[in-house]
């Protein structure tokens, strides 16, 4: 008998491995299925508000990045990561940050440049250094800057086609407003901005459903945003708004800077990953934002803001925490 | 009482301590055991007994002249059948005496209860230390009698008793604590009259406050209690580390490279602690330890008294066997512990626990590319770039992790546990580590 069982034990297949032998479950899918989730609501609200066509928009922008990261991958002999929800939550961040009125062919070159040219060239997920997401919304604002700027009036036809755009009710979105010192500010406006009842990019004008989606994620698990980036990015536009006596709340509303802020500056890849980096990558962002939004050619900067801090990450990235047991107190 | 901890880094694993409310049981019976010669750090004990020998419990059956080194005795009375090189659960070799038992469990006559324990002075005591084989029973295994003799120009002002046993499922260490707290306290006395320090701590986390309180009882109705403090530790994993026990409770920082005595403390685990009283008090050298044999892969979980030398699947027998679905042997805790490829190994003095695992606790996850997110940044207690060190040292950069310090890697396992691609981050700064101190070897000769 006794012999019999120590035959079993003999015969056992196990794993050997370095420790830890337990893991934390949270996964770098999980991390991106729960992001994307957490977008839908303000997704959702914008094709309420803007029609149909943006939820075309929305779906030929994932579609396309799903598809590129496939078509590459194949190309290049990769490992098919599509599965990774990676790709698919790029290609719904696009797709919420430009404009409703952006012709379908326009979407698929920016969707596909984010996955392809800002992701993949530099060895797909983890070795990025730009934001895919914002990299493909620079690709196509800055090359056809005229045909983006048109912003849709929220709500004024659920069911209009891109086809006949000379009937579209465009309107200026308040950041346009307030370049051009024309802003009217009223209490209904802030309602207006945090509801998402004003022209805009896709996804960014309900404030308050991507807070939501903010909680959301913070309640499933504090760590999946580091709240550092966008509290001193979206602290650093208030405190600069104070400084200039400009409309501290309607600075903090307006534009993708909540969306930008919480969603874009946060992607791990991009921003650095000790505390303090963090803490100047929010800082700088939230300036480069503020002088674009008052001086730059371009009404709204949250998208550069974050850009060039993406491209400052690595010099971020050296200032390391204090290694225990090395300066400070003995 | 206090409550106190380290700032930077830990995590919180789920604690998974089953076997809380299990009173230690004793193995008795074992058909053989398994002896290694090196289960310490420092050199291997040499056989002082040769092929068919009889041996008595507690008969001294390897040593060295070595000066970092540690006896090893027989947990049992019987015959030597065998001298053979043994793999450890650490995957160290060394050899290992077979001894089949007879039985008769005649004690050797060494050992002996002594009665003149207080007129003991410091080199008696440091000898019965070092004769009765006793080495950290925390896992480093380090010879304990070389831990209490510091260097004379480091003054040790302060003994730190770590109870914190931070690591999930382990739980013999607070069984000692609340069955055998008294031998525990007189351990911690013996220690502090070798050491002639002031203040005592004993440092036990908050989800043991049962245990803590029952220890702060019993050193005030010792009437230790101006010498001795019981603090309580926030429950964080590793709240156990020496570097970080010593900072939670005096706010030192051991320096990087350096060792307690660098900063006046000495730490000591409760398990090493009562195996003192017992070498001191009664003369039983260090032939048995309380492990945990725990897991879903163990049919009765148990907090267990054995002898050193035990073959593990006889434990786990005697645990009412293992399920068939066993995916992972562990020998330690989970986060520190290694996984051994079979059972047919012996316990010894540095192994705290076996711990079996099947799918239910044992997810495979796929190894994923780093993403950066920067949580092992966070979580490491050490102030380290896990993330840059495990680059570099996949990349064969080693000059490069060693400027991200990779030697001050403590290898606690905080930042492979929360690391969402999986990645193998212990494994291969460990890598790097070993690589690094080969360098490092090479160029001093």
């Amino acid at each position: 008998m006794k012999d019999n069982k120590k035959e079993e034990t003999r015969k056992l297949k196990v794993i050997v491995s370095s420790s830890p032998h337990i893991k934390d479950p949270l996964t770098t899918h999980a991390i991106m299925r729960l992001v994307f989730i957490a977008l839908l609501p303000a997704a959702i609200w914008g094709v309420y508000e803007f029609g149909l066509y943006a939820g075309l928009i929305l779906v030929t922008s994932i579609v396309t990045a799903i598809l590129s990261e496939y078509l590459f991958e194949i190309l290049t002999k990769k490992e098919i990561t599509i599965s990774d929800g990676s790709a698919a939550l790029t290609g719904l961040l696009f797709g919420m940050i430009i404009s409703p009125t952006t012709p379908l062919w326009m979407v698929i070159i920016g969707s596909s440049s984010a996955i392809i040219i800002a992701k993949q060239f530099f060895g797909g997920l983890g070795s990025n250094f730009l934001n895919p997401a914002l990299f493909g919304r620079a690709v196509v604002f800055l090359s056809w800057t005229g045909l983006l700027n048109r912003w849709l009036k929220p709500g004024f036809n659920f069911f209009y086609f891109v086809s006949g755009t000379q009937n579209l009710v465009t309107t200026a979105t308040p950041l346009d407003l307030f370049r051009l010192h024309q802003l009217n500010i009223t209490p209904s406006l802030y309602s207006d901005l945090f509801f998402g009842r004003i022209g805009g990019s896709i996804g960014e004008t309900s404030k308050l459903l991507l807070l939501i989606g903010v909680v959301f994620l913070l309640l499933i698990r504090r760590d999946i945003i580091d709240l550092k980036i966008p509290i001193t990015f979206i602290g650093t536009v208030a405190i600069l708004a104070l400084l200039f006596k400009q409309d501290v709340l309607f600075h903090l509303l307006s534009g993708g800077l909540i969306i930008g802020a919480f969603f874009m500056a946060t992607d791990y890849v991009t921003s650095p990953v000790t505390p303090l980096g963090r803490v100047i990558f929010g800082i700088g962002a939230g300036v480069v934002t503020f002088v674009i939004r008052n001086w730059g050619i371009y009404p709204e900067g949250v998208s550069f803001g974050i850009l060039s801090m993406n491209v400052l990450t690595p010099l971020f990235d050296k200032f390391l925490p204090r290694v225990f047991g090395t300066g400070g107190k003995k | 009482m206090r409550i106190l901890t380290f700032r930077k880094g830990g995590v919180h694993p789920p604690e998974s301590k089953f076997t809380k409310d299990k009173r230690i049981e004793t193995m008795e019976e074992v058909e053989e055991v398994l002896v290694p010669l090196h289960q310490h750090t420092g050199a291997p004990a040499q056989p002082l007994v040769k092929l068919k020998d009889t041996v008595k419990k507690g008969q001294k059956i390897g040593d060295s002249d070595a000066k970092v080194t540690s006896p090893v005795h027989s947990p049992i009375s019987g015959e030597v059948v065998k001298l053979v090189e043994t793999t450890l659960p650490n995957s160290r070799k060394s050899v290992a005496v077979l001894i089949k038992n007879d039985h008769e469990e005649i004690w050797d006559d060494s050992v002996k209860p002594r009665n003149d324990v207080d007129s003991l002075s410091r080199e008696d005591l440091l000898k019965i230390i070092r004769e009765a084989g006793i080495v950290g029973l925390g896992g480093a295994a380090f010879p304990t009698h070389i831990k209490l003799m510091p260097p004379p120009n480091f003054p040790v002002d302060t003994l730190i008793i770590n109870g914190a046993e931070c690591e999930p499922y382990l739980t013999g260490d607070y069984r000692l604590m609340l069955e055998e707290g008294e031998s525990v306290i007189k351990g911690v006395e013996i220690l502090t009259r070798i050491l002639g320090v002031k203040k005592t701590f004993i440092g036990v986390e908050e989800n043991k406050s049962d245990a803590a309180v029952s220890l702060d009882k019993i050193v005030h109705s010792m009437g230790l209690d101006k010498d001795i403090e019981v603090v309580l530790l926030r429950t964080k994993y590793p709240q156990g580390s020496e570097k970080h026990l010593i900072k939670a409770i005096t706010g030192r920082e051991v320096p990087s490279g350096g060792l307690p005595f660098h900063v006046g403390c000495i730490v000591q685990n409760v398990g090493t602690t009562y195996a003192i009283k017992r070498a001191v008090y009664d003369g039983v050298p260090l032939i048995e330890r309380v492990i945990t044999v725990s897991g879903s892969g163990v049919m009765e979980p148990k907090n267990l008294k054995v002898r050193i030398g035990t073959i593990a699947s006889h434990v786990i027998e005697f645990c009412g066997g293992a399920r068939e679905n066993i995916k992972k042997i562990i020998f330690g805790g989970p986060m520190m512990g290694f996984s051994a490829y079979t059972l047919d190994l012996p316990v010894i003095k540095g192994t705290s626990g076996i711990l079996l695992f099947t799918d239910q606790e044992l997810i495979e996850y796929e190894e994923y590319p780093c993403i950066r997110c920067g949580r092992c940044v966070d979580a490491c207690p050490m102030g380290l770039m896990p993330l840059f060190i495990d680059g570099y040292s996949r990349m064969g950069d080693f000059d490069k992790a060693e400027e991200f310090r990779a030697l001050d890697c403590i290898e606690c396992g905080s930042c492979a546990y929360v690391c969402p691609s999986k990645r193998h981050l212990v494994q291969s700064i460990r890598m790097a580590k070993t690589e690094i101190i080969k360098k490092r070897k090479a160029v001093r000769k």
